[in-house]
């Protein structure tokens, strides 16, 4: 099949790349002197991380009373936060499963750092729901296990079906990555100098050695997680979504929510990758694996699943005001005009009017807008996760009961120091693992086709 | 001496590799493997790889998910610990389906991964060919062709020539 492609699109993998150089290029990322760069965000990282680390302490210490939850708003930060997090890990499984199935070959060199990302933004997320639970050292009783208090979860509960979902999400989402991994660990292991090294690699590679019937299993194998991984990831933030549209809460009881959180969740993950890959893209010089191309669909990516988003916004104020049920109404008025409206409209400018600009080309291609307008998506993620969780729980039916909430120091520095947990996590990666797919984007070469592989 | 495990060639291209692989297929060696850094779909077909048993490994560990999730949900709602809410059934199934959901696809993803490892006979700490020093570059961009000892046509020198035809090197491995 003759490809067709026109010449003002750029190719995914430059031209000039044989499949020495590809392994080189990826591979010297790891091997070669540690960059100064990398010390210096290594330690802000960490800084941050020791941040978590103090917040953890003092909450541990004191309890959930240093956090600025209250009645009526007993969920806070660390439900916006796991929503947030969870959310970012969304992108990567759609990179690496869904448009595997789709047979999007773009997504060779972004997939293994996205993937990336989900896990160490799953354990972020992860995270909240075990230090939020007042009691944290008995967080284990989330789990079905025989005890001798003779009690079971209640599996009705949508809190329950969450904890199901994420941990099978965690757990998927490490053996797919891990599985991509093998073959890149194989040949970290092969190109080692020093002797710690090709043990270390030599045992995460298992002894792999790119026989034929092993990369048949494991293209098979890859393709089975793929398949499960695809459900997975739509059921995990539909779960998510249950935790609030089972209640009967104004503004949570509503079944736009699981397509609606899914769509945000895809929107805000996309924008945690353009995050990550420009700058990876810059400092290590890749600019031939992670071309104009990749810049130019992840920001059709976001824009589409921008547009989705605002949709969802505009379904959830039309069916509070068509219901005719005043509370549903009065809920999207205060949103607009209660002491939460400057959220709101700062939600607006970054999930809607700021994502208009990647209608222009020009501003895809940018990698410095491109940012930029991910950094407002960022944002204007967590303001979505903050409206929906605050606006609703503070002023409900009774007006008697109605409140005001406002995040404490201790809520900036867990969320804050959850952002340190991630790069700490991800510095590591970096310096460590291969960060692009190293067998798969050999797969992009023509000459990997064989002589006769003109299909 | 050494016990040998087989006749190893290098070659440059996987072209070369698959013309080689075919020809040895043709002549009748079956116990040969060939080694490349990236997964080539021609080859497995040469080399006679056109199926794969994850796919009902993966089915029936899903399978034994689907019933491990429901069942936990009925067991404890119905039979270890009852509670009513509200007057509804025990039995209130449609609030297992997340649960059901999630076990079947932790279960098929376990059991696509540790199928995958079993079927490859992963993890392997040794094996005879990494005793060849360049057999390292097999991950980087050299593509190899081992016929093994114990395949009944094989004959070292035959072997040797015929391997030769395309490689750049060919050599003898040992256990």
């Amino acid at each position: 099949m003759d490809r067709v492609e026109k010449p003002n699109v750029a190719p995914v993998l430059a031209p000039g790349h044989s499949v020495g150089s590809i392994t080189d290029k990826i591979a010297s990322v790891i091997l070669q002197k540690t960059p100064r760069w990398w010390y210096f965000g290594f330690g802000i990282a960490f800084l941050l991380f020791m941040l978590l680390q103090l917040a953890l302490f003092v909450l541990f210490v004191k309890g959930v009373g240093v956090w600025g939850i209250n009645i009526p708003v007993g969920w806070g930060f660390a439900i916006i936060n796991f929503v947030w997090w969870i959310g970012i890990g969304h992108a990567g499984t759609l990179i690496s499963a869904i448009l595997l199935l789709l047979r999007q070959d773009w997504r060779t060199s972004i997939n293994r750092f996205a993937e990336a990302m989900t896990i160490f933004a799953v354990a972020c997320a992860g995270l909240f729901p075990l230090i939020h639970v007042g009691r944290p050292w008995l967080a284990y009783w989330l789990f079905p296990y025989p005890n001798t208090m003779g009690l079971w979860p209640q599996f009705r509960s949508p809190l329950m079906w969450d904890v199901f979902a994420v941990s099978t999400y965690a757990t998927i989402s490490l053996l797919f990555w891990y599985l991509g991994l093998i073959p890149d660990l194989a040949t970290m292991r092969d190109r080692a100098k020093s002797k710690v090294a090709k043990i270390i690699y030599g045992v995460f590679a298992m002894g792999w050695r790119g026989s034929v019937k092993h990369w048949h299993e494991h293209e098979v194998a890859s393709l089975l997680l793929a398949g499960l991984a695809t459900p997975l990831v739509l059921s995990v933030h539909s779960v998510v979504s249950f935790d609030f549209s089972i209640g009967i809460i104004p503004g949570w009881h509503t079944t736009i929510f699981p397509p609606y959180f899914v769509a945000g969740a895809i929107f805000a993950g996309f924008a945690m990758v353009i995050t990550l890959a420009v700058p990876l893209r810059k400092l290590f010089g890749m600019y031939d694996l992670i071309t104009e191309r990749h810049l130019d669909n992840m920001g059709k990516i976001m824009l589409a699943t921008g547009l989705i988003v605002a949709y969802g916004y505009a379904m959830e104020a039309f069916t509070a005001w068509y219901s005719g049920n005043i509370y549903e109404w009065f809920m999207v008025y205060n949103r607009a005009t209660g002491p939460y409206r400057w959220h709101w409209y700062a939600l607006f400018l970054c999930n809607i009017a700021a994502v208009q600009l990647l209608w222009i080309k020009k501003v895809r291609l940018n990698p410095i807008y491109l940012w930029i307008i991910a950094m407002f998506v960022n944002v204007g993620m967590w303001l979505e996760r903050f409206i929906i969780v605050v606006t609703s729980l503070h002023r409900d039916f009774l007006p008697s009961s109605w409140g005001y909430y406002k995040g404490t120091i201790w809520d900036w520095a867990t969320y804050i120091g959850s952002i340190g947990l991630f790069l700490f996590l991800f510095f590591l990666f970096v310096r460590f693992v291969p960060m692009i797919a190293i067998f798969e984007v050999k797969t992009l070469l023509p000459e990997a086709k064989g002589r006769s592989g003109n299909e | 001496m050494n016990r040998v495990y087989g006749v190893l060639a290098e070659f440059d291209s996987i072209s070369s590799l698959i013309e080689a692989a075919k020809e040895a297929r043709d002549i009748g060696f079956r116990k040969m493997d060939a080694y490349t850094p990236f997964p080539n779909e021609e080859l497995a077909h040469i080399l006679g790889y056109h199926k794969s048993r994850l796919p009902l490994i993966t089915l029936i560990a899903g399978l034994i998910g689907t019933v491990t999730g429901a069942g936990l949900c009925y067991w404890v709602h119905v039979i270890a610990y009852p509670l009513n809410f509200g007057g509804k059934p025990l039995n209130s199934w449609p609030a297992f389906v997340p649960i059901t959901f999630e076990t079947t696809i932790l279960f098929a993803g376990i059991g696509v991964v540790l199928g995958f490892f079993a079927i490859c006979g992963l993890p392997q700490p040794y094996h005879p060919l990494f005793n060849d020093p360049r057999f390292g570059l097999a991950s980087n961009d050299r593509f190899f062709l081992c016929i093994e000892a114990d395949d009944p046509y094989y004959n070292e020198d035959k072997v040797k020539q015929l391997l030769g035809k395309k490689a750049v090197r060919v050599t003898t491995v040992d256990f």
